[in-house]
């Protein structure tokens, strides 16, 4: 494994295995017990669009393991500005470090930066394109709550169209035998270049009621106001799919439910103190799957 | 055949491109920037075939095409035949081939692909299927069909 730059980088076993040494992890990533397994290692965090989540988290994680962080947060600070290319810098990055992290805001940098790169690239995100660790990070969480990753019945719920988190996450449960639930109004529906690769069983639905009690897994996704010409609209296909305490009375005991986050109200915060509520786990989770997979390129393991 | 030869005198030299997808013909001439060129060049539309109902055909004099215009020609017609002429005579000839990545010659349709705002990267897409003819570009992804291409 040299770049992650999707999650199609990365094939079942090896996801398997990053999910595992996570799980190891945990209390190094808690902060209860220390690591020098990065001693004197160099992680760049090439950030040319702001995302705080995403790198203070690969930071966190390569600190914990006794590494280092060099980095941007934001291209106005750099030389791109002057017109460097984005080959040309990750050129000179790669040259100070020994794995970098890029989050850029056109589809397919992360690629660019493999094809120049001669220490692992980590795709942190590109435009709408690739997340590959944010995927990772769902699979593990949705594996620690519910403790198996196959077989699954997942619901996803909210803007399927555009979120790119819910493609990837679709994709790549479709790897480990899940039956897959689409929720969502029509015209937020998920994209058919996304079913169409799909090969278990998935259906559509604009409510959630009918099928809740079926699910393991409820995955939540923010409904953007953007998207709506009409301000009326928008609260009302809010509004619809809004979840509740109350609503969760239909679900099974140990279904769990997940939020890529930062939520705005689409789950109402009645819900968080319940035993279904794990997005707040799942964004902790960041780090431990973060440390696995800087351990496996720069530790070499 | 004799009817073909009867509009159109063979021609010593060249290359002629044989069962061009109908209609497709002249938007070969022009992918190839063979209008603009000083050869004399026939372009045959709708012609008769036994193969395909309808067929285009090129005659390019005194010109052989070399391997990156028989890639965009695949794109184009996957189907031509290409033949080569030396002295009256077919010397060669080339059932083209769909390349299975395809470099330069084709735009990406995502303005926000990375391709597409940096200087000095080419375009690159993968062959994903060829009987209903689809492409990937080998960085943001996007897929088009045969009738969305955009050459170069």
């Amino acid at each position: 494994m040299k770049h992650v730059v999707s999650i199609e980088d990365l094939d079942n076993k090896r996801i398997m295995s990053l999910l595992k040494r996570a799980s190891e992890l945990l209390p190094v990533a808690e902060g209860k017990k220390k690591s020098d397994k990065l001693k004197g290692k160099i992680l760049s965090t090439c950030f040319f669009e702001p995302s705080t989540r995403t790198r203070l988290s690969f930071e966190s994680a390569m600190q914990r393991l006794g590494g280092s962080c060099i980095g941007f947060a934001d291209p106005s600070a750099t030389s791109h500005l002057k017109g460097e290319t984005l080959s040309d810098t990750i050129r000179m990055v790669a040259g100070y470090s020994d794995a970098v992290v890029l989050r850029h805001p056109r589809e397919g940098a992360a690629k660019l930066a493999s094809e120049v790169s001669d220490v692992p690239i980590i795709n942190g995100g590109d435009g709408a394109g690739h997340h590959p660790t944010q995927t990772l990070l769902d699979l593990f969480t949705i594996k620690e709550e519910i403790g198996k990753l196959e077989n699954l019945k997942v619901g996803m719920l909210g803007d399927l169209r555009y979120g790119r988190t819910v493609h990837s996450l679709s994709q790549a449960l479709d790897r480990f035998n899940t039956k897959l639930y689409f929720i969502s109004p029509k015209s937020l529906a998920m994209p058919e270049y996304v079913t169409d690769d799909l090969t278990n069983e998935w259906s559509t639905h604009q409510n959630l009621d009918s099928i809740l009690g079926e699910l393991d897994v409820l995955y939540v996704t923010r409904i953007q106001k953007e998207r709506f010409p009409d301000v009326e609209d928008y609260k009302r296909v809010a509004g619809a799919y809004r979840i509740n305490s109350e609503l969760l009375n239909g679900a099974k005991p140990q279904m769990r439910i997940l939020h890529p986050l930062p939520r705005v109200d689409e789950i109402s915060t009645d819900v968080d103190n319940t035993k279904h509520a794990a997005y707040f786990r799942q964004a902790f989770n960041g780090i431990p799957v973060r440390m696995a997979l800087l351990e496996q390129l720069i530790g070499g393991e | 055949m004799s009817d073909n030869l009867l509009r159109v005198q063979p021609i010593r030299n060249g290359t002629v491109i044989d069962h061009i997808k109908a209609g497709r013909g002249k938007k070969v001439l022009d992918i190839l920037s063979l209008s603009g060129s000083e050869t004399t060049i026939s372009l045959l539309i709708n012609v008769q075939s036994k193969i395909q109902k309808r067929k285009d055909i090129i005659k390019i004099e005194d010109r052989e095409l070399n391997e990156v215009e028989i890639e965009k020609l695949a794109l184009l017609s996957p189907d031509a035949i290409v033949n080569i002429i030396r002295n009256y005579a077919v010397a060669e000839k080339k059932k083209i081939e769909i390349p299975t990545f395809i470099s330069e010659l084709v735009h990406c349709p995502n303005e926000n692909c990375i391709c597409n705002n940096e200087r000095g990267v080419s375009t690159n897409f993968k062959l994903l299927s060829e009987v209903n003819l689809q492409i990937q570009c080998t960085y943001c992804g996007r897929k088009i069909e045969e009738e969305n291409i955009d050459f170069i």
